[in-house]
């Protein structure tokens, strides 16, 4: 099965009932896959007329109910980042798929990249945090199509799988769990209301920091605004509430980080040169990995899961220890995430990058690897 | 000399959210009455009012919804209708109504507009045409008649305006109506119409805004664009939507008002193909 297509399936397995898009290389496979499969299932499948409506409507399908899902590339990030915003300040779950190309605008429609790093963190305008996950097999596209759906509903937070077309258009094997053996988180839902009740839509109890839920003709009749909002849901102009709001819609990722963060090690233990690879990237890092071990050098692998929050802490522990240990980035951008490693270990990575269109081979990672080692 | 009564009910008190009021709108503001005759039009619809979403964008006319007391919705400039549109699909047994205002529904969120009505989505579409951006103080917009002033064509505008209802009925709503801040009972009455109909609505109402649009074309305050309403307004249900652009500068020039279209078409279900080929 595809990346692509593997994804259709994790979504539809973790219960999607709603799916807008707008067609886009190397993404289209997902459209075209829930086109099919989510009328069997008694979703719903709509074509919208762009990325600004597709992000719209999937934030409207969630406030009513359904866990929703929209599938792009690059371009159409671009344009999603509007609403991405939207869905944050009203802190509705939704999950959006990039399967990144070559890139800026429209660049290599065909092939693949993965200089959407920063965007996926900072792109809608504002301070905000959301969660975004890497897959680098078809396997892992289903199981981490599968879990964003959670997480989503976990932090009301819009999650981004951050897959490329190299992982996107690959074929593996998909092992698919019986319908049995998933299980899905809940939403946080609202007491019914007891009588003509008032509620505070956005109150959180200070512990978890994620309100819950009032779903549309449920009875709350509650406020949802794009604008800086009380506990009620209501407009204000005051910087106290505005910056209490900001500060609770990051934190309450921040803070839930621990959670949240997963990444993936291998050969670590006693690596001496740690190499941090992330999607389709992260193959050739293992196998140049594997190369050096043959050659005498202790290499590892470390390869976040989560891009973001990026795994920060583990990095730090990593770099920790007497002997100082080298790193090497290799990405397939000009160095978004050598600069998030540099961030976290206090001096720049050894980096092995390029702008994008095809994979870097085991060999040219193994040679900055050995470099980097010496 | 009259002595003021503070009543303790009103009925309509169920509509509004209190705790949101006094409202930002400027005296003579039109958006007040359209507000009004949506609530009006909600409460005589027979449809629970938990079963009624009201969804807006950014401007004045999309603050409407935060005073209504439905599930509402004020998303992004222009974006209404797309997430509606996700709304109304998983939930197709709500009242989804959208209230915006000419430059959020047709400059920015234009391309959404048609495609809606294309599809014939289930939804109520109200427009407040206002013939400015209010919200950000008068500058001029798609529906800014030829030769009125506004912050960004201080010497006149020399843009082609939209004619809404034309536009409208050519891509494929199934009701198409204008009226205005004046005819109240006709414009509830048209909104109430709408709430039992299934398929793409579209009602314009034409609406004062003495601080963006009245000031710097002499129009003195919004009861004067009423009277203007007043004076040039003609009903003709049946008038030719191609003959509907609106000139204020030409005095003998009706503003023709009416319900000019109601058809029945099959609404935008997703995966379900209309059996009929009919256009009309
Ligand atoms: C993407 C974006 N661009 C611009 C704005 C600024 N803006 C806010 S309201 C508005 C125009 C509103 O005009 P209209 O929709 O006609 O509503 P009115 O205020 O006249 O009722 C604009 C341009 C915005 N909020 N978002
Ligand atoms: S600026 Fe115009 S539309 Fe906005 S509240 Fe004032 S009068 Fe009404
Ligand atoms: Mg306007």
């Amino acid at each position: 099965m595809s990346g692509d297509h593997a994804c259709a399936e994790g979504s539809l397995a973790a219960g999607l009932g709603f799916f807008a898009g707008y067609p886009i290389t190397p993404s289209t496979e997902i459209a075209e896959h829930l086109a099919i499969r989510l009328s069997q299932v008694g979703g719903t499948f709509a074509q919208m007329e762009d990325e600004l409506g597709s992000m719209a409507a999937i934030v409207g399908a969630s406030v009513a109910g359904a866990r929703s899902m929209t599938a792009t590339s690059g371009p159409g990030f671009s344009l999603m980042m509007e609403n991405v915003g939207l869905a944050v300040m009203m802190e509705v779950p939704c999950v959006v798929v990039n399967v990144q190309r070559g890139s800026p605008s429209t660049g290599l429609p065909t092939a693949v990249g993965q200089a959407d790093v920063m965007q996926a963190r900072w792109g809608s305008h504002g301070d905000y945090a959301i969660v975004a996950y890497s897959p680098a097999s078809p396997q892992e596209f289903f199981d981490l199509t599968l879990r964003a759906f959670d997480t989503a509903d976990t932090y009301r937070v819009p999650v981004f799988l951050m897959a490329d077309e190299v992982v996107g258009h690959m074929t593996e094997r998909v092992v698919i769990p019986p319908a049995s053996r998933i299980t899905r988180v809940q939403r946080k839902r609202l007491p019914r209301l007891k009588g003509n009740g008032r509620f505070l839509s956005f109150h959180t109890n200070g512990k978890d920091l994620v309100p819950a839920l009032a779903h549309a003709g449920e009875g709350y009749r509650a406020h949802f605004t794009s604008l800086t909002h009380d506990e009620r849901g209501y407009p204000t102009n005051s910087p106290d509430v505005h910056d209490r709001l900001v500060r609770r819609l990051v934190n309450k990722i921040k803070l839930n980080a621990g959670r949240i963060v997963e990444a993936e090690e291998y050969r670590l233990k006693d690596a001496e040169v740690v190499v941090v690879a992330y999607g389709c990237m992260s193959r050739s890092a293992r196998r140049a990995v594997d190369m050096a071990r043959e050659k005498g050098i202790r290499a590892g692998l470390l390869r976040p899961v989560t891009l973001w929050p990026f795994p920060e802490s583990r990095l730090r522990e990593l770099d920790k220890g007497k002997k100082k240990k080298a790193f090497v980035v290799a990405e397939l951008n000009l160095g978004q995430m050598a600069r998030e490693v540099e961030r976290c270990i206090g001096r720049p990575p050894a980096t092995l990058t390029h702008a994008g269109g095809k994979v870097l081979e085991p060999e040219a990672v193994l040679e900055v690897l050995a470099e980097a080692g010496r | 000399m009259s002595k003021e009564t503070v009543v303790a009910r009103h009925p309509l008190d169920e509509l509004f959210r209190a705790d949101r009021f006094p409202h930002i709108l400027c005296p003579g503001c039109g958006i007040g009455a359209a507000m009004h005759c949506l609530a009006q039009a909600m409460t005589e619809s027979g449809i629970p009012l938990d079963r009624h979403v009201c969804v807006s964008g950014i401007g004045c006319s999309s603050r409407v919804p935060g005073y209504l007391n439905v599930d509402s919705y004020h998303t992004t400039h222009g974006r209404s209708i797309p997430f509606a549109t996700g709304l109304a699909l998983v939930r197709p047994d709500l009242e989804v109504t959208v209230f915006a205002g000419d430059g959020d529904l047709f400059a920015i969120g234009g391309n959404h507009f048609i495609h809606a009505a294309r599809r014939n989505v289930d939804l109520n579409v109200i427009c407040i045409n206002n013939f400015n951006y209010g919200m950000t103080g008068g500058q001029a917009g798609p529906t800014t008649p030829f030769g009125a002033k506004a912050t960004t064509a201080p010497f006149g505008n020399w843009e082609r305006p939209f004619n809404l209802p034309y536009l409208a009925s050519a891509v494929g709503a199934v009701f198409v109506a204008r009226w205005t801040t004046l005819h109240v009972r006709q414009l509830k009455e048209a909104v109430r119409s709408v709430m039992k109909k299934k398929g793409f609505a579209f009602i314009e109402v034409l609406s004062p805004c003495p601080t963006g649009f009245g000031r710097p074309n002499g129009i003195g305050d919004g009861l004067e664009e009423m009277e203007l309403y007043r004076e040039r307004c003609v009903v003709d249900h049946k008038a030719s939507l191609p003959d509907m652009d609106i000139d204020l500068r030409d005095k003998k020039r009706p503003i023709v008002l009416g319900n000019f279209l109601n058809l029945d078409r099959p609404h935008y279900q997703p995966g379900k193909i209309p059996q009929e080929t009919s256009h009309g």
